[in-house]
């Protein structure tokens, strides 16, 4: 080996292929379970993503571009009726907005008789999706803040609508959201008519949801809107999440089967919002049962 | 090296290692393109038919463990498991050195059936992880093997026109 020449290399070939193979085989599947199992390797992988991350920044290059022609482009006339248009939404929020002032105001002052917690004030934090994830398994979008603008793991994200998804991986400039409609992302919520509690979960290859598990007698309709209930501690109550859109009730079945469809633009809108400043849930008892400790795993997917 | 007679004498023209990295960095880059929906499902993963086309002809430089380096980029890329996409181009690389000499005596019709073999193989792979690992499938998913499968010509020319460019002006 010390005579390493230029020709001498060319037979140098070292281990076969079949050697390789299997020696690279059995590294994927190591990190493969490791990833899977553990998810020991996020700072590798963030660090990585230093390097691949500029090849993606140039590969949105041409999206960003024909977005901006097009904004370029766009008629003074439509500038004209959008202004209108956001300025009648405006009115008409201000005024609710002076409601739920109000409201707000009354609301306090009763949880302060009923000697109840307040409810947090959310803070937000405005980001931009830079890319959705080329994986057809997937439904995630990739959004321009990172560990750099303390975006955390677990954060929720909404647009002006609703629940847009979460936050499950958080790099040095960007973070990864996975929407709701992501195949078994759950999402507890509420029936705003009548308060019922479930839980809604993505379907993965459309861009629906729908609910498991809700008895065939159970009073949901048509068009009833859910939001989220707040009592995970994750998501903040009271947001909209989906409304429903078809019941199928089979008496062969002891569940309905219940089609929802998002309220927030999860696969249209650029901008979303982060929300921060989650309320926080009294302490766990310390000894849980282990169905909830599963709902939580569950629910961390 | 002892030199065979090569059957097809395109294939023994020299290859400049930034012409390999380039080719590598363009199909990362037309993989991350804002693909989506239907167009998403259709893309070819231009990544490995790339690999797949150095791990035939350059079976010396390009090879099993630089597939495997690839491999992890484009894990990092996706955000897919560590491993998902080193696994299958693994596989890639082992059936395209494996075929190489084979690859060698036919023409770009016949290597493309041989292609779409490999390319079936790392699909299903990568699916398979998946399958395991979260417990559903994606069918749709495998039109982009088709995909793959078709642009192994127009990629093959392409190559060979860009070496014989470099040959001319030597």
């Amino acid at each position: 080996m010390t005579d390493n020449t230029q020709s001498f290399q060319f037979f140098n070939r070292g281990p076969s292929p079949a050697v390789r193979l299997v020696f690279f085989v059995v590294l994927s599947l190591l990190l493969l379970f490791i990833d899977a199992r553990y998810r020991y390797l996020e700072s590798t992988r963030s660090t990585l993503s230093v390097l691949v991350s500029p090849i993606q920044r140039l590969a949105t290059l041409p999206g960003v571009l024909w977005q901006q022609a097009g904004d370029f482009f766009t008629t003074q006339r439509n500038l004209v009726e959008n202004n209108k248009s956001l300025h009648q939404q405006h009115e008409h929020d201000a005024a609710q907005l002076l409601q739920l002032q109000a409201l707000q105001q009354e609301n306090q002052k009763l949880r302060n008789l009923l000697t109840l917690p307040q409810r947090g004030e959310l803070t937000t934090q405005s980001a931009e999706i830079v890319y959705a994830e080329h994986d057809v398994f997937k439904r995630k979008v990739l959004i321009d803040k990172g560990a750099n603008a303390n975006v955390q793991i677990g954060q929720v994200v909404m647009d002006d609508t609703g629940i847009v998804g979460q936050i499950t991986r958080v790099y040095p400039w960007l973070s990864e959201v996975t929407l709701i409609t992501e195949k078994d992302h759950a999402v507890p919520v509420q029936v705003l008519r009548n308060g019922l509690r479930t839980i809604v979960f993505g379907a993965g290859d459309t861009s629906q949801l729908s609910l498991r598990y809700m008895p065939i007698s159970s009073d949901i309709q048509n068009d009833d809107l859910l939001v989220t209930s707040g009592i995970d501690g994750i998501y903040p109550p009271g947001i909209p999440v989906a409304k429903v859109v078809k019941i199928e009730r089979d008496a062969a079945y002891p569940f309905a089967r219940v089609t929802c469809l998002p309220v927030a633009g999860v696969d249209k809108h650029r901008h979303l919002l982060i929300l921060s400043g989650l309320p926080k849930l009294p302490e766990r008892p310390t000894q849980e049962p282990a169905a909830t400790q599963n709902l939580k795993a569950k629910q961390k997917k | 090296m002892p030199y065979l007679a090569p059957a097809n004498p395109e294939i023994q023209r020299p290859v400049s290692t930034t012409l390999i990295v380039l080719s590598v960095l363009l199909a990362l880059f037309l993989n991350g393109l804002p693909w989506e929906g239907v167009w998403l499902m259709l893309r070819p993963d231009f990544v490995a038919v790339v690999m797949l086309y150095w791990c035939t002809h350059r079976p010396l430089r390009v090879g099993i463990g630089l597939s495997w380096a690839v491999g992890i980029l484009a894990d990092v890329a996706d955000a897919s498991l560590f491993g998902q996409h080193a696994l299958a181009y693994t596989l890639l690389a082992f059936g395209g050195v494996a075929l190489h000499h084979r690859l060698k005596m036919f023409d770009l019709r016949q290597q493309t059936t041989q292609v779409f073999g490999i390319l079936a193989l790392t699909y299903a792979v990568y699916a398979l992880v998946h399958w395991q690992v979260n417990g559903y499938m994606v069918w749709p998913y495998f039109l982009g093997c088709l995909t793959s499968t078709l642009l192994w010509a127009p990629l093959s020319i392409m190559f060979q026109a860009a070496r014989r460019m470099r040959v001319d002006r030597e």
